[in-house]
C-alpha cells in the first residue's frame, strides 16, 4: 500500500520531519519542503534518514553555525562532493554492520541533496562515480535552475532566456542561449539506477517515488522541480504554482527510469503553452522585452513537445525492456544491498 | 615473531594496512602510490582483510569519501601523490577542520608542471599548512613503522587530526629493501580499536558535520587545530615509546645521526638521509665532525627540539626537495626561523636539490658540506645540487 497524505498527517503533525523551521531560507522557497516529503516517506517506512548536503541555499540556510535546523544526522562536505561524501558514509555502514557494530536489521536511507549547480555542473563527476559504483542512496537535486546563494548565475540548468548576473540580457545578449542540460537522462544512462522526476505540485507522485527508490536496490537520482521564489521573482506564495505550470506545460514532465524502462507518470492531454510558464516569471521579463523574445519561445516551445513525444516513444519502446539487470533475483543481492 | 621481508615500500605500507584492517579504503591509482592501492586491493579480493573498499572516479572523491567515512565512525585510509594530492586539495583541508583521523599515504612525487613522475616534496609540501600532521620515513621500514603507528596519533583525544605518511615516490614506493614486520595480532593489539567520537550514524544522538562558521565562531574553531597540533608532539614522543617496546625501534620528533659532537649540521627530509649518512661516515673518517638532523615529523615543526640541538654548532645546512618560488625553500625557511631565537647562531646555507627526481649523489652532499667547512655560507643565497646552470 503507497503512503497516503492522511498517513503523513497524522505520523508527523506533532513530530519533526528531520528538518526543523527556524531556518534561513527565504520565505515561500520550494527547497525544504522538498526535503521535508522525502524524509517523511522515508520515516513513514521505517527507515532513519542519514543526510549529506552539497554547498548552496539549502546547506547554507540551515546550518549556521551555532545553529542547525536538522535532527537526522547530518553532512556537508564541500559543493562538488556529496556524492562521494555520502559512498564514504554508506560503506562505513556496510562496514559497521559486517563487523557488527550496528544491529543488521538497521535501517538507515542515506540521502544526498545538491543544488543543480552542485549536481549539472561542479558535482556531476562524484554523482556520476558514486552511481556507476551502485552505492544505495538517493540523490536529489533540488533544482532551481542557477547558482542561488551565490546570488544567481548561469548553471547547466539555467533555461534559456533567463536572466542571470553571468549571463545576463543585454543589448546584445538574449541573457542564457543554451537549452537546460538534461541531467535526467544522463542519470538515467548510468542504467543500474532508479531516476525520477518530480514536482510538489504531485505530492502523491513524489512520495511513490520516494518509495520506489527506497526500495529499489541500488542508487537512485531523483530531480524535483524547486522554485526560487528570490530570483525566479515570483511572490513568495507562488512556489507551488509555478510548478504546477512547469507540469501543465510539459517543461517539467513527470517520468520515470527504472533500469531503463520509462514510464510517463503524469500525462498531460492538452498541455498549456510554455509561453505562459515563462510569462510567468520575473527572470524571463528582460529577455520578453526584446525583439527576439517569440523565437526564442518557439524553440523551447519545440523542444519541450518534441522531448514529450520522445517520452511517449520511449514508454511504448521500453516496456518490460529493462537493460539491466538482475535478471533473476538472487537473495545475495538484495541482502548485499539492503539499506 | 617478527619477520624479515624484501619488499618495496609501497608494499610495507600496504601490508601495515593489511594488519591494521581499517574499516574503509577509498582510493585512486597515481604513480608511484598505485602498487599500494594495488596490494590493498588483493588483500580484499582474497579476503585476507575485511575493509570495505571504495574504488573512487578520482582523489577528490577519495578524500572526499573518507571523509564521509571517518564522519560516520570508521578507521578509513587513502593513498596518493602528487597531483592526486593537489586535486585533494581542498577537501585535504575539510578533512582536518573536520578533525577526522584519516591516515594517508603519500608516495612523494612531483608536481606538474611539466608533468613528472618522479620524487620529489612539492605534493606534501604544497600541503603543509592543511592542519595535517605529516610524517617522513627515510626507507621502507619506516614507512611501515609510521603507518602503524598514525592511528594511534590521529586517533588520540588530544589531537584528533588526520596524518600524512610521506614516504619518497620510486625510492622508497619501489625500492625493494628488507623490512622487519611485526605479528598481526601484535599490531592489532598496538593498533587497537578505535573510540567513536560523535560518530554519523548514530541516529538516536544526531549530529551536524560542516557548518557554515562565520566571522563569530570560525576563529575560535581555528585556534582550536592549532592547540590541537601543539599537543602532537608529546602524543607522538607517548606512541614512540609503546611502540619501541613491541618493535625495538625508537622514533622521536626528528632522528640525530653522529649529531652530539657535531660541528656542522645537515638537515634533509625522506629518503636522501640515507645518502647523507653515507657520506657523513666518509667524511668523519676524514676528520670532520658532521651530523644530520633528519625531522621524522614535519608538522607540526617542533621548534624547541631544533632550538636544542641546533645552537651553538658551527653551520646547518638545510636540503630542500622542493621550492618555493619567490620565497626561501620550506623546509630551510622553517629552520632558519627557529634559528632567530637561539643564544649562539650558527651559519646557515640552503640547497635544493632532486627536483622531478633527479639524483643525489654523496658528491653533492660532499659539496654542500665543504662550503659549510670553508665558511661559504650565505644565509639568504640559495644553492642547487646537482643542477646544470
Ligand atoms: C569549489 C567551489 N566553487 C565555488 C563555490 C561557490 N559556490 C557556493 S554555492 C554555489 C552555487 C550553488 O548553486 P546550486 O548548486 O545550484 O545551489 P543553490 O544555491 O542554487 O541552491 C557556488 C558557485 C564553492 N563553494 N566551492
Ligand atoms: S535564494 Fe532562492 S533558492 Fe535560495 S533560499 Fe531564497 S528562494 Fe530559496
Ligand atoms: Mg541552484
Amino acid at each position: 500500500m503507497p503512503l497516503s497524505a492522511i498517513d503523513l498527517a497524522k505520523q508527523f503533525y506533532d513530530k519533526n520531519p528531520g528538518i526543523t523551521p527556524g531556518h534561513r531560507l527565504c520565505p515561500g522557497c520550494a527547497a525544504p519542503t522538498i526535503v521535508k516529503i522525502a524524509l517523511m516517506t522515508a520515516i513513514a517506512n521505517g527507515y532513519e534518514p542519514v543526510v549529506a548536503l552539497a554547498t548552496g541555499c539549502l546547506e547554507v540556510s540551515t546550518t549556521i553555525y551555532p545553529y542547525s535546523a536538522w535532527n537526522v544526522p547530518y553532512i556537508h562536505n564541500a559543493f562538488e562532493n556529496v556524492s562521494a561524501t555520502i559512498s564514504g558514509v554508506e560503506t562505513a555502514f556496510k562496514a559497521a554492520k559486517k563487523r557488527g557494530e550496528i544491529p543488521a536489521d538497521k535501517k538507515l536511507a542515506f540521502f544526498a541533496f545538491g543544488g543543480d549547480g552542485g549536481t549539472y555542473d561542479i558535482g556531476l563527476q562524484s554523482l556520476s562515480g558514486a552511481v556507476e559504483r551502485g552505492h544505495k542512496f538517493i540523490y536529489i537535486v533540488y533544482d532551481n535552475e542557477g547558482y542561488m546563494n551565490t546570488g544567481n548565475q548561469r548553471s547547466g540548468s539555467t533555461p534559456t532566456g533567463s536572466d542571470t548576473t553571468t549571463a545576463p540580457v543585454g543589448k546584445k545578449m538574449s541573457g542564457k542561449v543554451q537549452l537546460k542540460k538534461n541531467i535526467v537522462e544522463i542519470m538515467a544512462a548510468h542504467e543500474n539506477v532508479y531516476v525520477a522526476t518530480v514536482a510538489l505540485t504531485d505530492t502523491f507522485d513524489f512520495m511513490k517515488k520516494i518509495e520506489k527508490a527506497l526500495a529499489f536496490d541500488g542508487p537512485s537520482f531523483i530531480a524535483a522541480h524547486s522554485a526560487c521564489v528570490r530570483f525566479w521573482r515570483v511572490a513568495d506564495d507562488q512556489a507551488v504554482e509555478t510548478s504546477k505550470l512547469a507540469v501543465e506545460t510539459l517543461y517539467w514532465p513527470l517520468y520515470e527510469v527504472e533500469r531503463g524502462v520509462y514510464r510517463v507518470t503524469k500525462k498531460i492531454k492538452d498541455p498549456k503553452p510554455v509561453s505562459e510558464y515563462i510569462k510567468s516569471q520575473g527572470r524571463f521579463s528582460a529577455m520578453l522585452k526584446r525583439p527576439d523574445a517569440q523565437e526564442i519561445i518557439d524553440e523551447l516551445q519545440q523542444y519541450v513537445t518534441a522531448r514529450y513525444e520522445r517520452l511517449l516513444a520511449l514508454e511504448e519502446a521500453t516496456k518490460d525492456k529493462p537493460v539491466r539487470g538482475p535478471w533473476s533475483k538472487k537473495d545475495v543481492q538484495t541482502d548485499e544491498h539492503a539499506m | 615473531m617478527p619477520l624479515k621481508q624484501a619488499i618495496t615500500g609501497a608494499e610495507a605500507v600496504a601490508y601495515a594496512m593489511k594488519q591494521i584492517n581499517p574499516d574503509v579504503v577509498a582510493a585512486y591509482p597515481i604513480t608511484p602510490q598505485t602498487p599500494v592501492v594495488e596490494y590493498f586491493a588483493k588483500y580484499v579480493a582474497d579476503g585476507v582483510v575485511d575493509t570495505e573498499m571504495i574504488p573512487v572516479e578520482s582523489e577528490h572523491s577519495a578524500m572526499s569519501a573518507v571523509v564521509g567515512a571517518a564522519a560516520s565512525g570508521a578507521r578509513a585510509f587513502t593513498a596518493t601523490a602528487s597531483v592526486g594530492l593537489a586535486l585533494m586539495h581542498e577537501v585535504v583541508f575539510i578533512a582536518a577542520s573536520l578533525r577526522l583521523p584519516i591516515v594517508m599515504a603519500v608516495a612523494n612525487r612531483a608536481l606538474s608542471g611539466p608533468i613528472n613522475i618522479h620524487c620529489d616534496h612539492s605534493d606534501a609540501m604544497a600541503e603543509r599548512d592543511s592542519g595535517w600532521i605529516q610524517l617522513w620515513a627515510e626507507n621502507a621500514q619506516e614507512a611501515y613503522d609510521f603507518t602503524v603507528m598514525a592511528y594511534r596519533i590521529a586517533e588520540h583525544k588530544d589531537v584528533r587530526l588526520p596524518v600524512m605518511v610521506n614516504f619518497d615516490g620510486f625510492i622508497i614506493s619501489h625500492g625493494v629493501e628488507v623490512v622487519e614486520t611485526l605479528d598481526d595480532e601484535l599490531i592489532k593489539n598496538f593498533v587497537g580499536k578505535q573510540e567513536k567520537i560523535y560518530p554519523l550514524l548514530d541516529t538516536s544522538n544526531p549530529v551536524t558535520y560542516g557548518s557554515i562558521d562565520m566571522y563569530d565562531y570560525y576563529f575560535e574553531h581555528k585556534r582550536q587545530q592549532v592547540e590541537a597540533m601543539k599537543h602532537v608532539p608529546r602524543v607522538f614522543k607517548e606512541i614512540a615509546e609503546e611502540f619501541a617496546k613491541i618493535s625495538g625501534r625508537k622514533y622521536d620528533l626528528v632522528d640525530e645521526y653522529m649529531l652530539d659532537d657535531a660541528e656542522y649540521v645537515m638537515i634533509a627530509l625522506g629518503s636522501t638521509a640515507g645518502t647523507i649518512k653515507h657520506t657523513i661516515n666518509e667524511l668523519r673518517k676524514e676528520g670532520k665532525k658532521v651530523g644530520l638532523l633528519k625531522p621524522w615529523m614535519f608538522r607540526p615543526f617542533s621548534k624547541a627540539e631544533y632550538q636544542r640541538l641546533l645552537t651553538g654548532r658551527k653551520a646547518v645546512v638545510v636540503l630542500d626537495r622542493s621550492a618555493s618560488f619567490g620565497a626561501e625553500a620550506p623546509l630551510y625557511q622553517s629552520v632558519k626561523s627557529t634559528i632567530y631565537e637561539v643564544a649562539s647562531k650558527p651559519q646557515m646555507g640552503s640547497y635544493v636539490y632532486g627536483l622531478g627526481g633527479r639524483d643525489i649523489a654523496p658528491h653533492h652532499i660532499r659539496q654542500a658540506f665543504e662550503d659549510a667547512f670553508s665558511g661559504n655560507l650565505i644565509v639568504d643565497e640559495e644553492r642547487y645540487l646537482g643542477l646544470r646552470e
